[in-house]
């Protein structure tokens, strides 16, 4: 962005921060007042702030994997079309937040090689397999919606440009999910084949999906810059909590179960009680040894090497139109 | 090999005639024609606009925000530029 030209002069880590600096910075998002690009911002916070955000990133690329792996398979043409046009607001999730990032200093390309080199994270969601078509259903209703909890108060958050992105991102989100909840109706009306491949695929998937809000408030490191930041405005198990309540409901009408023997109303609190989910499944996904990890970077390393000739032969191609008219225009003087 | 960067560009979008452009976010593209195709891909899936501009995000200048009160603090204190700095008698009406 056009904002990256001042912010060359990053801190280095454990630099000590001018106090007043810092409390003029704390002071500014207290009064609920954004950080633009090039005002001055703590190390730390610059930080946090790439590392999420590059990391929101890779998530929704890689997320195009698993549904995409769907769109020559898809059952008829409406399904097709908005499965296409799902998939394909992925991929515009993505660069809208690339973009975000880079105004914190850090450019596409490096961020591309995070994530194939591995030491940048995604969701651990797309770790996950899409194994009939019923996934497609369960993922725009669980995975996207999980995403629409966490991602509503991004719009609120103090740094600017990921807030705009989050607005714009929200205002997509809604499609993806009600197009995966009809889908699942669709095929509830349908065959006790059709059922119980919809309750397959929810069996799969509800305990990733409560995941996708990071690990319990009892472990999670961060959380209490983020907050001071107004990065994050919830807790994980605040958001986690939020997602089960409007989802078990959503469940009901479906009229399938969630695998969760110890999942009820709690008349007293007014929320519903879930069990714990599986932690230890959660930190291997995160260490690289889900399901599909090494399927997935493969996959995206693929994609991207396989059209390196395509963004050369593009450069190129700019740099000879430039040249061209360039001595077009010394010829006419 | 580290890649070569492909140049940035700024999008700015007009939703409707009789509306401005503004600023949509930013897209990266080997020329203006591509850098056009991507922003229309990117950033009007859902019919937000009627017309696009790409600009090389390195042609524009921008002010610093450390001299934003150099910039924009005298304007700050001239109340008498706004209309109601001036008193008018009510039965005058609106005005
Ligand atoms: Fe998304
Ligand atoms: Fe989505």
């Amino acid at each position: 962005m056009y904002t990256q030209s001042l912010n060359t002069a990053v801190q280095r880590d454990g630099a000590e921060e001018d106090p007043q600096k810092l409390a003029a910075f704390q002071a500014k998002i207290d009064r609920e007042e954004k950080i633009e690009p090039n005002d001055w911002m703590p190390a730390a916070y610059r930080k946090t702030l790439i590392r999420q955000i590059s990391q929101h990133a890779h998530s929704e690329i890689v997320g195009m994997l698993p549904e995409g792996n769907w769109i020559t398979r898809a059952p008829s043409l409406k399904r097709k079309a908005a499965l296409l046009a799902k998939v394909q607001d992925e991929g515009g999730h993505g660069l809208y937040l690339y973009s975000a990032a880079e105004t914190l200093g850090i450019s596409r390309e490096e961020m591309v090689e995070q994530l194939h080199t591995g030491k940048a994270k995604y969701s651990s969601i797309f770790n996950y397999p899409t194994l009939n078509w019923a996934d497609v259903g369960a993922v725009g209703w669980l995975v996207d919606g999980a995403a629409i909890m966490n991602q509503i108060p991004l719009c609120r958050c103090s740094y600017g440009p990921y807030a705009r992105a989050m607005i714009r991102i929200c205002k997509e989100e809604s499609f993806h999910q009600r197009q995966g909840y009809e889908l699942l109706l669709t095929m509830m009306k349908g065959s006790e084949d059709q059922r119980q491949m919809v309750q397959d695929a929810v069996n799969r998937l509800w305990w990733p999906a409560l995941m996708m809000f990071g690990p319990s408030d009892k472990d999670s490191v961060n959380t209490a810059d983020s907050m001071r930041w107004k990065i994050k405005r919830f807790t994980n198990d605040e958001l986690r909590q939020k997602f089960v309540d409007a989802t078990v409901p959503q469940a009901e009408v479906l009229g399938i179960t969630l695998p969760d023997p110890d999942l009820r109303f709690d008349e007293e609190s007014g929320h519903y009680v879930y069990g714990e989910p599986n932690w230890e499944e959660f930190y291997n996904s995160i260490k690289g040894n889900g399901i599909c990890n090494k399927q997935r970077l493969k996959d995206r390393v693929k994609a991207h090497t396989d059209g390196a000739w395509v963004r050369e032969a593009a450069l190129a191609y700019a740099r000879k139109e430039r040249e061209r008219r360039e001595a077009g225009k010394q010829a006419a003087e | 090999m580290s890649e070569q960067h492909t140049p940035l560009w700024e999008v700015f979008i007009r939703s409707r005639n009789g509306m401005s452009h503004r600023h949509a976010g930013s897209i990266h593209a080997a020329d203006a024609e591509m850098a056009l195709q991507a922003a229309r891909d990117v950033y009007t899936r859902r019919g937000e606009g009627l017309s696009i501009w790409v600009v090389p995000s390195a042609a524009i200048i921008a002010s610093d925000p450390s001299e934003k009160d150099m910039m924009f603090e005298p304007t700050g204190d001239k109340i008498y530029r706004h209309p109601t700095f001036y008193e008018i008698p009510e039965e005058v009406g609106n005005m």
